[in-house]
């Protein structure tokens, strides 16, 4: 069966990206002239600290070593130190915060529910709106609707994500008063609570991608409807709607697809912006405030884990992509 | 148009078509293309639309069925089995595509949805003129088309996306698709012009078919006069959007009554003369290597029977092979034939024959797998860089599409100049007199030297090109199927030039093409390629007149010649081995 | 294809663009000549006006504190000037922006070119390198690898090497694909049939041919470039204070804005304006640039592709 093959090929080289991810990240971060211990040693930093860290992060092993430990920590788990005061660190151990005494993996975990309900929900609405947009200019090409909605989106493509969502904060949280100006309910807690405080940063990040997508969208539909197939379509006696739809769409969509899931996964690592603007205890909160507290392990643990994502997105895209283009299937 | 037929069910009055210039681009070309056309289809007939580009034959066509894009104004009256179409409404209008009218076009490859199947794609057709048939029926009649158009293995065919079948086989299942809905007429655009020769007679063989056992009416578009004379009962000539003349396909190429009809019909290279006269005088005496069985590994000719200065080009056993995800491809296989000194080599095979894979191998841009390479004495397997370098500077190329064989970022003078730039220590005004020089000897004034691609037409690129392969002075030309994207007219004017340039100058020549007509007016001698191999070779006389191998029988059979008594019997011929070889 | 005229001439056509070169042309001409400008009513992006602010820190009077001295108002808690700020900020972002771009573009050409011309398995290497960099959390990246920047690196540098790091995938993908295309046109196999060398088919025969397509991208990637400085600044791990820098100013105006509007309202319109200005052009370019757009001649030039037998498109028969 193609599929399997092709999705079999596909998990032997995700777990080679994995593998390079995580060397790059250990070389960037532990090996470039900089000072993990130092780094990951809090403030203040005092003497014990120090030797503290530098013990538990093994920094007197060789680089090999060292690189060994860091990589064992995420496939079976490791142990930060020796003796008593040895820290165990489950698998997958993406590293150990010495100053909030707690495996970065937990205070991970902890936090994705808030970054994927923003990026989930934020993706969803910016894919419906950036292709239906996309796909209404081009069909309407050169038409007042063309233009229009051209114009919506460049500016959406030039609007920074913080401006407009604290824009829209300003209007509907402060000025009108209809919806919570920042922070986070979670669903199990309160639903509805948990919907209102994400409108406004779903509706801020899904602007801004949408335009993105609505520009690909429209200039690959445009694309699609030049090609030879779209005459022989039209030749047939289709109405205009299904050629569009069926024919033109199906085919426009496939870079337009691929592109979608990188991007939600990029964005499920940590969505840094808006978690900022709306006082949103997610990732990328985690990765600002580990940066103010100089806290290397959580910094290099996020940021892994953000690789991880998107290199598993990656594969995931090219599975879909194989299953959406039988000419990507046919070469697996 | 001819007074015997029937009611025709297609009635084209006064037909004419201008774009308007609302695009940015193509000023140049907004206007009217058709002006004033009018024909009748009828029943059980072929109507050919003869011209060449630029003659509004497709632009008359699509405006059949209203699909000409929303800048062009259509007017004048089509009627379609009395019906007005011109300004119908949308919804009559599909009903008419695919409905009543099925249509063919040119790129089979292009022309179907990539991420559908063929099965899919046909069952689409039906469902929209047919909403009723469903499911095993509908299935069943897909793959009743497909066997009705000479696709016997339909379930495979069918479950197939477009990428996994050949030309061939997608211009059939195009063809099912066309006449799913049993139309009463077909618009066949240049249905063959991608396709093979020996596939393009199956498929006009197919359309015949249609004609005869149907009753359908084809309007078929073309610049072929091959195809017209194989296919055609009546004939239409185009040109810049006018109506020349027309009648019965026998009337028109017998008495042609315009000029421009008549160069169309002198300028098309012949096969038939061949066999009456004997092979040009004046060239070197060429012995013809007896002809190998097909699958056997074709002997070089012996060295030994060489007694004066070496040939040019002596390619002994020669394979390439590339490898592709893995799996060898063999694209050259043992091959075995010489240049000599001044002679013009005819290479000729269908598409994937390994042809133009030869021609690169030639100058070094493919390499050679297994086997012996010579180009003036120097080895090419052995030849290290310097040496590998000095071959090329002693080959001219010239190749196909005139498009893209110019960068366009540079002017005329400059790509003339650039072998020179390459390979002599000139000055720069040294070389812009070389590309001026070289210009006039190609029959362009030298002031296009100062002019950029896109400023010339496709005949007058194609000169460019030759210049820049003569610059050097080469031992040997390679010219790769250089005249088969330029219309006759144009094709004509460039073989002579070839021809004239090859006498004055007696390079050697290796001369790829597909097309057995213009092979036999250029080459001395021919080598026929099937699969990678040498199928047959020998003076282009003998091999062209009385082929011994049945592929070169078949490849010469199957390529029309622009005489519809003479078509006909290679027509029959064509079946009778076509007959044989299954 | 396009001579330079032509281009211009498209330009002058698309209003869109005509104004988005206007106002590129304004700011470049407020950051070169920021000192003269806020030296008009005696102003730096330096000096506190403490005056100017009320007990909480908020700046006093009507708009953040617009006043004949102050043309933008004032910043609050520090007073200082915010038209000063907006100024010189667009030095920094217009800099950072330019070249952040020059280093994606430089990057970018040189993998896109030669992965496209050798193939193989460097081109192999590289796409996979380009699909997954071109994916990646690069904000996150970016900001990680600021924070283990030794303090002593000049900020704006690391600004420009780390941003234009991240950006040259996109541009390696682009100039691959065209590279890829080019390749198979025929003026570039005749050059290397003519003996050309890898060298003089790069840099003759394929480089000015993707030049269009890399002023394009980089006229579209220096607006995507400026937003990444602006965001890092944002966040608070870009150039550090007092250098004026529009992102660090629209962070801290995080915690003003329900109150002061004023001082969100004008770093943060300068910040979308040149964005805004810098897409439009962008895009005029592209349509001034693409051959799609000339493609657009329906029926009549259906054969640009060669195929045997196929009639080439627009031959004279009388040539």
């Amino acid at each position: 069966m193609r599929i399997a093959r092709l999705i079999g090929s596909r998990l032997i080289g995700v777990v080679i990206v994995l593998l390079v991810v995580t060397a790059v990240t250990f070389v960037i971060f532990y090996l470039l002239p900089s000072n993990p211990a130092q780094l990951s040693c809090g403030k203040p930093c005092t003497p014990e600290n120090l030797a503290r860290a530098k013990d538990y992060l093994g920094l007197n092993l060789p680089w090999y070593g060292q690189f060994w430990e860091f990589l064992k920590g995420i496939v079976a788990g490791r142990t930060f130190g020796t003796g008593a005061g040895a820290i165990a660190c489950a698998a997958p151990c993406f590293g150990y915060s010495f100053q909030l005494n707690t495996p970065v993996t937990e205070l991970i975990l902890t936090r994705f529910p808030v970054t994927a309900s923003i990026a989930v929900g934020a993706a969803v609405l910016w894919f419906i709106a950036g292709v239906a947009g996309g796909a209404a200019a081009a069909v309407w090409r050169r038409r007042a609707a063309d233009r229009a909605i051209m114009t919506v989106a460049i500016a959406g493509v030039s609007a920074p994500a913080y401006l407009v969502g604290m824009l829209l904060i300003l209007l509907f949280g402060f000025a009108l008063g209809w919806l919570p100006t920042g922070g986070y309910e979670p669903f199990g807690d309160d639903p509805v609570g948990w919907f209102t405080h994400l409108l406004l940063p779903w509706t801020a990040l899904a602007f801004i991608s949408a335009a993105v997508y609505a520009r690909l969208t429209r200039s690959e539909l445009i694309d699609q409807l030049g090609q030879d197939y779209i005459r022989t379509v039209r030749a047939k006696g289709l109405t205009e709607g299904r050629v569009i739809m069926r024919h033109g769409l199906r085919n426009a969509l496939i870079p337009v697809v691929t592109l979608f899931g990188l991007d939600l996964g990029a964005l499920l690592g940590g969505a840094v912006i808006s978690e900022r603007v709306f006082s949103m205890q997610g990732i990328g909160a985690l990765l600002i405030t580990s940066i103010g507290s100089r806290d290397l392990q959580v910094v290099v643990g996020v940021t892994l884990f953000a690789a991880f994502l998107i290199a598993i997105a990656n594969v995931l895209v090219d599975i879909v992509y194989g299953l959406i283009d039988p000419r990507v299937r046919a070469r697996a | 148009m001819s007074p015997t037929s029937p009611a025709p069910v297609l009635s084209v009055r006064d037909l004419s078509v201008s774009f308007s210039a609302g695009d940015a681009a193509g000023t140049a070309e907004a206007g009217r293309v058709v002006d004033s056309v009018g024909f009748d289809l009828a029943p059980g007939r072929v109507l050919a639309v003869v011209g060449e580009s630029g003659s509004g034959k497709s632009v008359t066509a699509m405006s059949v069925l209203g699909l000409l894009p929303d800048s062009a104004t259509v007017t004048g009256s089509v009627r379609l089995e009395g019906r007005e179409l011109i300004g119908a409404p949308a919804a009559e209008l599909r009903a008419v595509r695919g409905g009543r009218i099925g249509t063919v076009f040119q790129e089979p490859m292009s022309a179907f949805d990539p991420v559908y199947t063929i099965g899919q794609q046909i069952a689409e057709a039906i469902r929209v003129h047919r909403p009723g048939v469903r499911g095993r029926a509908l299935r069943d009649r897909v793959h009743e088309l497909l066997r009705s158009v000479g696709l016997p293995e339909a379930h495979r065919i069918a479950a197939s996306h477009p990428h996994e079948l050949s030309g061939g086989q997608l211009q059939r299942s195009m063809i099912a698709m066309a006449i799913s809905c049993d139309p009463v007429a077909i618009i066949a655009d240049e249905p063959t012009t991608a396709l093979d020769v020996t596939v393009q007679a199956g498929i006009l063989d197919l359309l015949r078919a249609l004609r005869d056992e149907r009753g359908t009416a084809i309007l078929l578009i073309t610049h072929d006069m091959g195809v017209v004379a194989d296919l055609a009962d009546d004939v239409l000539v185009m040109r810049r959007g006018e109506a020349l003349e027309s009648g019965p396909v026998a009337d028109v190429f017998d008495r042609p009554r315009s000029d421009y009809t008549r160069g169309l019909l002198a300028a098309v290279p012949t096969l038939t003369e061949l066999s009456e006269t004997d092979a040009p005088a004046g060239q070197q005496p060429v012995q013809k290597t007896p002809a190998a069985p097909v699958s056997a590994p074709v002997p070089a000719p012996a060295p030994a029977a060489e007694p004066e200065p070496e040939p040019t080009v002596v390619l002994d056993g020669a394979s390439v092979v590339f490898r592709r995800r893995g799996a060898a491809v063999h694209a050259v296989s043992e091959v075995g034939f010489t240049i000599g000194r001044g002679e013009v080599v005819g290479l000729v095979g269908e598409s994937g024959s390994g042809k133009s894979t030869i021609g690169r191998a030639l100058v070094g841009l493919v390499p050679i797998s297994a086997g012996r390479a010579t180009v003036g004495g120097v080895e090419l397997g052995r030849a290290g860089r310097r040496e590998r370098r000095r071959v090329r500077s002693r080959i001219g190329y010239v190749f196909q599409d005139p498009a893209s064989s110019l960068n366009p970022r540079n002017t005329v003078g400059t790509s003339i100049a650039e072998p020179l730039a390459l390979h002599t220590g000139d000055s720069p005004a040294a070389r812009a007199a070389r590309a001026r020089e070289l210009l006039e000897q190609v029959q362009l004034p030298p002031e296009f030297a100062d002019r950029y691609p896109h400023e010339l037409s496709g005949g007058q690129r194609q000169r460019v090109a030759i210049a820049r392969a003569l610059a050097l002075e080469p031992e040997l030309l390679i010219a790769d199927e250089p005249t088969s994207a330029l219309d006759v007219s144009v094709q004509a004017s460039v073989l002579e030039l070839l021809e004239r340039l090859q006498a004055r100058h007696g390079f050697a020549c290796l001369f790829i093409s597909h097309d057995l007509a213009v092979v036999r007016r250029l080459a001395d001698r021919v080598v026929v390629l099937q699969a990678g191999r040498v199928v047959e070779q020998g003076p282009a006389a003998e091999v062209l007149a009385a082929p011994a191998q049945p592929y070169t029988r078949r490849l010469l059979a199957a390529a029309p010649v622009a005489d519809p008594a003479a078509q006909a019997l290679r027509r029959a011929q064509w079946r009778e081995l076509e007959a044989v070889a299954e | 294809m396009n001579g330079l005229g032509s281009v211009w001439g498209h330009i002058r056509r698309d209003p869109w663009a005509l104004g988005g070169v206007i106002v590129v042309g304004v700011f470049v001409l407020a950051a070169i000549f920021a000192p003269l400008i806020t030296a008009i009513n005696g102003q730096d992006p330096y000096t506190y006006h403490l005056h100017a602010l009320d007990g909480s820190g908020a700046p006093k009077g009507f708009g953040g504190g617009i006043s004949w001295q102050h043309w933008f108002g004032v910043e609050p808690l520090t007073g200082r000037d915010l038209f000063a700020i907006v100024v010189y900020g667009s030095r920094l972002s217009l800099t950072v922006g330019v070249l952040a771009t020059a280093v994606a573009v430089a990057i970018g050409v040189a993998v896109g070119l030669t992965a496209g011309y050798f193939g193989g398995w460097y081109d192999r290497i590289a796409s996979r390198v380009v699909d997954v960099m071109l994916g990646f959390p690069s904000l996150i990246f970016m900001i990680s690898l600021t924070a283990i920047a030794a303090a002593a690196f000049p900020r704006p540098v690391l600004m420009v090497l780390v941003i234009g790091f991240f950006g040259w995938p996109a541009v390696a993908r682009v100039v691959r694909g065209q590279t890829l295309s080019l390749r198979q046109r025929t003026f570039v196999v005749a050059s290397e049939a003519m003996g050309a060398g890898d060298g003089h088919v790069l840099w003759r025969q394929l480089l000015p041919n993707v030049g269009a397509t890399i002023i394009v991208y980089a006229t579209i990637l220096v607006p995507a470039m400026i937003g990444t400085e602006a965001a890092l600044s944002f966040l608070g791990v870009g150039v550090p204070p007092p250098t004026p820098s529009w992102g660090r100013t629209i962070g801290d105006a995080v915690a003003w804005f329900s109150t002061d509007p004023a001082y969100l309202a004008f770093p943060g319109g300068a910040l979308f304006l040149v964005t805004l200005a810098l897409n439009a052009f962008g895009d005029g370019l592209r349509d001034a640039l693409d051959p799609r757009v000339n493609r657009r001649r329906g029926i009549r030039s259906k054969s640009t592709t060669a195929e045997p037998g196929k009639p080439g498109a627009h031959e004279e028969v009388t040539a």
